[in-house]
């Protein structure tokens, strides 16, 4: 059979929707998401950075979005993004240097993160007083 | 074989064993810069954040800020590009706009690193 033959008689590996949810596969993707949503949040910092050093009626616009709701649900999100990427990066520096790859390890790891970044989000918040 | 180039001709320009580990091990010397620069970022943030443009126009003008946040911004925007290629390779299946895309994300990041890098020299120098 051809090359281009073959390619439609091929069996495919089993979709995503099959598999159950587990933490470690939650995690794994969650990084993903956090750190494409940073790279986004990179973009309005350098925004605020710029309105700082433009004049007054630029700031006060920057400002103004930020305590806004969708802005403040931007700004709640990317918090938590910035911590879980930072403590599941951790987490994945561990693994590359060879240690904490025991499933028993992964899951207290993964639970360490997940507690460490809902505890510092909502902590931050509360000592810059937004909430 | 509908391909009649060489074995070695069809593995050229896709990397090599000597570098091929090049994109992984920045994405980690980044991402070790990163820790202490994103805590230290988290920390100041809260703090300043909240306050008007005067304190965070001090807090960007101080020497420390300065050097940090450069770094930060520096760093942040390499392991973003790095991130955000590998997302595009994943899920842009079509060539063109796989390379497209890949090529516009490090041009914006580059334009919005020196973008920053800019805003908080200006203010650090009283511009």
């Amino acid at each position: 059979m051809s090359l281009a033959g073959q390619r439609g008689t091929r069996p495919l590996s089993p979709h995503l929707q099959v598999y159950r949810w587990q933490l470690t596969s939650v995690l794994s993707i969650t990084h993903r998401a956090t750190g494409m949503a940073l790279a986004a949040g990179l973009v309005w910092l350098v925004v605020w950075i710029c309105a700082a050093a433009s004049d007054a009626q630029t700031y006060a616009w920057v400002a103004w979005f930020n305590g806004s709701i969708v802005g403040r649900v931007l700004l709640f999100g990317w918090t938590a993004c910035l911590f879980y990427h930072l403590f599941n990066g951790i987490r994945h520096l561990f693994w590359d240097a060879g240690y904490g790859l025991e499933l028993k390890e992964t899951y207290a790891s993964g639970w360490t993160v997940v507690a460490a970044s809902a505890v510092c989000t909502v902590a931050s918040w509360l000592i810059a007083g937004w909430a | 074989m509908s391909d009649l180039r060489s074995p070695i001709a069809r593995a050229r320009g896709l990397g090599t064993a000597r570098d091929g580990t090049h994109h992984w091990w920045i994405q980690r010397v980044t991402a070790v810069a990163l820790v202490p620069l994103t805590i230290w970022f988290a920390i100041s943030l809260i703090r300043v954040a909240p306050e008007g443009q005067a304190a965070a126009k001090a807090w960007l003008a101080s020497p420390v800020t300065m050097v940090a946040l450069i770094l930060a911004i520096v760093a942040g925007f390499w392991h973003a590009v790095l991130g955000v290629q590998v997302v595009i390779e994943d899920y842009v299946h079509a060539k063109g706009w796989r390379i497209g895309l890949d090529m516009a994300v490090k041009f914006i990041a580059v334009g919005l690193a020196v973008a920053g890098v800019v805003a908080i020299l200006r203010i650090g120098f009283g511009g």
